[in-house]
């Protein structure tokens, strides 16, 4: 048995790593933002705040993420909206990570414990600087592990902008095995490029996890 | 009349209710600056509620709260400045799990006064040694004691310079072995002349250091006068009651 791969595919593989990379950190970066923003909305906001949020979370966890990239890139034409492929991958992909990101964060705020807004509140603080200097960093050094998985994840889901003709790694991958017929091979070194940013991804949090540590603080914290 | 003879803090007919159960009904007291008094009663009286009343981390649902001329109960009243005007100790210290304690004392002096890092760093080392915890300075929460830890908390409310503090049972959650190191410092400040509010079950404390004792129950002032008095011949028998019983529990022995 021969393993059919040509060093020649390398470059247009790079390319696609590329592409994978971008969609991924691009959707993962408006991931933030705005799941920070949903997740703060759902604790501390009002009704009219926080029930918008919230329906907006159930619609983006609650429809297959084909399904909105699908209404992004075909549909919001018909509304006059005409986004490049790349533009409505990164943003059907940031909208629903959003969603899942705004509920490890929400459940990290709420694991901050009630005392240290009152504390803060104690001291003259304004809610929002309690919210920005005393509930984020925490919030934020909580989140850290099931946010991982969440980056993880988008990093492998990013692949189905191949449908929408962007040539990220699948979609090269896939117009070089229909080309030359190789698909398992071809195929094979994907999943292991895959594999290998999986592992970087993890050390690379895991190290961030350890920088940030507060003693207390956490599951991996000591004492408190 | 001077204002320097106005009491520091007025607390005129406090109410406040949950749902159906009226925790407070009808609180009033004055407090003179310099003056320690201590409030003592069974569990579920009000005693929190009252103290967070003051600075309104609890909204009472009537009555009023005066600092010196300003009424802290008025609806415009720039709330987060008197806030910082009134140092709350918790029962358990709440300090900010992610901060050392050197960035616990000087969170407040740089959000909330305003000072540069300098000022701020020299300021909160000022109050840490005054508490005996200059050397701790860099340590987190987690490896400080509880006694450590509720005296950096002490440091926290007092490097804002309040006009009074509010002590919510602040040795209640600490081992024996540690309750005293707390006392002390608080005995202390009384001496140099804060003006405190104490709730506590620590008799020895309150008849050693209290100007007043204040006996509630039920949401209501059931008799407040000097230590002496209300150990000696309290003017309500369940003051006496009460008194017996607690000294008998916590030991009336400063
Ligand atoms: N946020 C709250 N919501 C509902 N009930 C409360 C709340 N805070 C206090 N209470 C109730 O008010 C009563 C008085 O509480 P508290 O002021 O903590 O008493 P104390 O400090 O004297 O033990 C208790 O019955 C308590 O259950
Ligand atoms: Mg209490």
């Amino acid at each position: 048995m021969t393993f059919n791969f040509d060093a020649g595919y390398l470059p247009q593989l790079a390319s696609g790593l590329v592409v994978t990379l971008e969609v991924t950190s691009c959707c993962i970066a408006i991931g933030i933002v705005l799941g920070i923003l949903l997740a703060l909305g759902r604790v501390y906001g009002g009704r009219f705040i926080s029930v918008p949020c919230s329906i907006y979370i159930h619609f983006f966890r609650g429809t297959p993420l084909l399904v909105q990239l699908f209404i992004v890139y075909f549909g919001l034409p018909n509304w006059g909206i005409r986004l490049s492929a790349f533009e409505s991958g990164i943003l059907a992909l940031g909208l629903n990570t959003a969603a899942y990101q705004a509920e490890y964060f929400r459940g990290a705020i709420q694991a901050v414990k009630a005392g240290q807004m009152v504390a803060a509140r104690s001291l003259g603080l304004t809610r929002l600087q309690a919210i920005r200097h005393v509930i984020i960093p925490q919030a934020l050094r909580l989140v850290i592990p099931p946010w991982s998985n969440e980056l993880i994840l988008m990093l492998k889901y990013s692949s189905i902008v191949f449908s929408i003709a962007l040539y990220d790694l699948m979609g090269v991958g896939k117009r070089i095995a229909s080309r030359h017929f190789n698909y398992f091979e071809v195929f094979i070194v994907l999943a292991l490029m895959y594999l290998v940013l999986v592992l970087l991804i993890t050390l690379g949090l895991r190290w961030v996890e350890r920088r940030l540590r507060v003693p207390g603080l956490g599951t991996a914290g000591r004492g408190a | 009349m001077g204002r320097a003879m106005d009491p520091l803090l007025r607390v005129e007919d406090i109410h406040k209710r949950y749902g159906t159960e009226e925790v407070l009904r009808g609180v009033s007291f004055h407090l003179d600056r310099g003056q320690t008094k201590v409030v003592i009663g069974p569990s579920g009286t009000g005693k929190s509620t009252l103290l967070r009343c003051i600075n309104r981390l609890t909204e009472p649902d009537r009555g009023q709260v005066w600092l010196e001329d300003v009424e802290v109960t008025a609806p415009r009243v720039k709330i987060n400045e008197i806030r910082s005007q009134i140092g709350f100790v918790f029962q358990d210290f709440n300090l900010f799990t992610h901060l050392t304690a050197l960035d616990n004392v000087r969170l407040g002096l740089v959000k909330v006064k305003r000072l540069g890092k300098k000022e701020a760093t020299a300021r909160a080392m000022e109050e840490l040694t005054r508490v005996g915890l200059k050397d701790k300075a860099n340590a987190y929460p987690a490896h400080l004691s509880g006694g450590q830890q509720q005296r950096v908390s002490i440091a926290r409310a007092l490097a804002m310079d309040p006009k009074l503090i509010l002590f919510d049972e602040p040795t209640s959650a600490l081992d024996p072995e540690l309750i005293g190191e707390v006392l002390n410092v608080m005995a202390q400040l009384a001496e140099e002349g804060m003006t405190m509010i104490v709730v506590t079950h620590e008799m020895g404390f309150a008849r050693s250091v209290a100007d007043e004792i204040v006996f509630m129950e039920h949401g209501v002032i059931v008799e407040q006068g000097p230590p002496e008095k209300l150990f000696r011949s309290p003017e309500v028998a369940r003051t006496g009651e009460f008194l017996r019983k607690i000294s008998e529990l916590y030991g009336a022995e400063g």
